[in-house]
């Protein structure tokens, strides 16, 4: 019974390892959208300004998903 | 049960026990699941504590600030008029004038989260945007308010914000289905969004400060690490404001112009 219990616990923590893989995604999506947007800027640095609203906004949706595996990852460790 | 896994490791650090919400009266030391059994809806807790500590330093700073109602601003007469402008501009640049009409709730908001956000970064203290509970009720609250208002001001027009006019009519019914989806997402992924960011956070420069105990001399390293992750956390927390403001008024824009 106590091995059952170990064994559980084991695949709650590796699957909460593995769900931190979606963060790289994350990352790649916000690098992404910073990437594009200072390659934009550069090129038309006036109406820049204007735009950096959109990047946060665009930040912003592509971080949720990261958060998302991030929350993944506390349920699997702490709500069982 | 995830907890007796960390006491046995040689670092003994409890990142995630700063978002315990506890009573403020009462022992502290009895099993965490009793006390959480007896909270009830009026338990004072730190929750409790902090939101009304945020709330007061937001009123003294503005008390005090327009106070003078000076022609050449004082230092605090220009920060809160910075910050004003700011949101002001915000709304204008998002969702046209007519969305000023709606400027005192999003202030609040903008003022509440900032302002929480950054009390807890103080050391011992407790973030009350950290938990998913206040994010929640701060999200919902934006979801119906823009809802009905869609509905007031447009009736069943609003509806047209899932119907993609522009998209070839095959793609249509398509694409309405995953308006919707993505409309019933948004009270979700914008509250998990800010408790997220505020969690991740602060447990990174705990588990930091973990580090500082067990190494003894080395300490100055995860020391060091700490001063550059809060100098990074309070960029996150001013832009996580932001972003829950900017997307709040995004989604009042879709309820005043609903269409694409």
């Amino acid at each position: 019974m106590a091995i059952e219990g170990d064994i559980a616990q084991m695949g709650a923590l590796i699957g909460a390892g593995l769900a931190t893989i979606g963060m790289g995604g994350a990352a790649i999506g916000v690098g992404n959208v910073v990437g594009s947007f200072l390659s934009g800027a550069l090129r038309n640095p006036a109406a820049a300004g204007g735009q950096t609203a959109t990047m946060f906004i665009g930040i912003a949706f592509a971080e949720a998903l990261g958060i998302f595996s991030f929350l993944v990852a506390l349920l699997l460790m702490y709500a069982q | 049960m995830a907890e007796d896994v960390v006491k046995e490791s040689p670092f003994n650090i409890h990142p995630m026990d700063q978002f315990v919400t506890k009573p403020l009266f009462g022992d502290a030391d009895v099993n965490i699941n009793e006390v959480m059994a007896t909270l009830q809806w009026y338990t004072p807790t730190n929750v409790t504590l902090w939101s009304g500590l945020t709330v007061l330093v937001i009123a003294v700073l503005f008390i005090f600030g327009t106070r003078g109602r000076a022609i050449v601003p004082t230092r605090t007469q220009s920060v809160v008029e910075i910050i004003y402008g700011f949101i002001r501009s915000m709304i204008v640049d998002i969702a046209g004038e007519d969305g000023l009409k709606f400027f005192p709730y999003i202030m609040t908001l903008f003022l509440f989260i900032l302002f929480a956000n950054v009390l807890g970064l103080l050391p011992m203290s407790f973030t009350v945007t950290s938990q998913i509970a206040v994010t929640g009720v701060l999200a919902m609250a934006v979801f119906l308010a823009v809802t009905v208002i869609g509905f007031i001001r447009h009736g069943f027009g609003f509806l047209k914000l899932f119907w993609v006019a522009e998209a070839p009519l095959a793609l249509r019914p398509i694409l309405a289905f995953v308006e919707i989806i993505s409309y019933f997402v948004r009270p979700v992924s914008h509250s998990i969004r800010l408790a997220g960011n505020m969690m991740a956070g602060h447990a990174v420069i705990k588990v930091f400060a973990g580090f500082a105990g067990a190494l003894g001399v080395g300490s100055v390293v995860p020391i060091l690490a700490i001063t550059a992750v809060y100098g990074l956390e309070m960029l996150v927390v001013t832009i996580q404001a932001y972003v829950f403001t900017v997307l709040t008024i995004v989604y009042l824009k879709d309820a005043l112009h609903p269409g694409h």
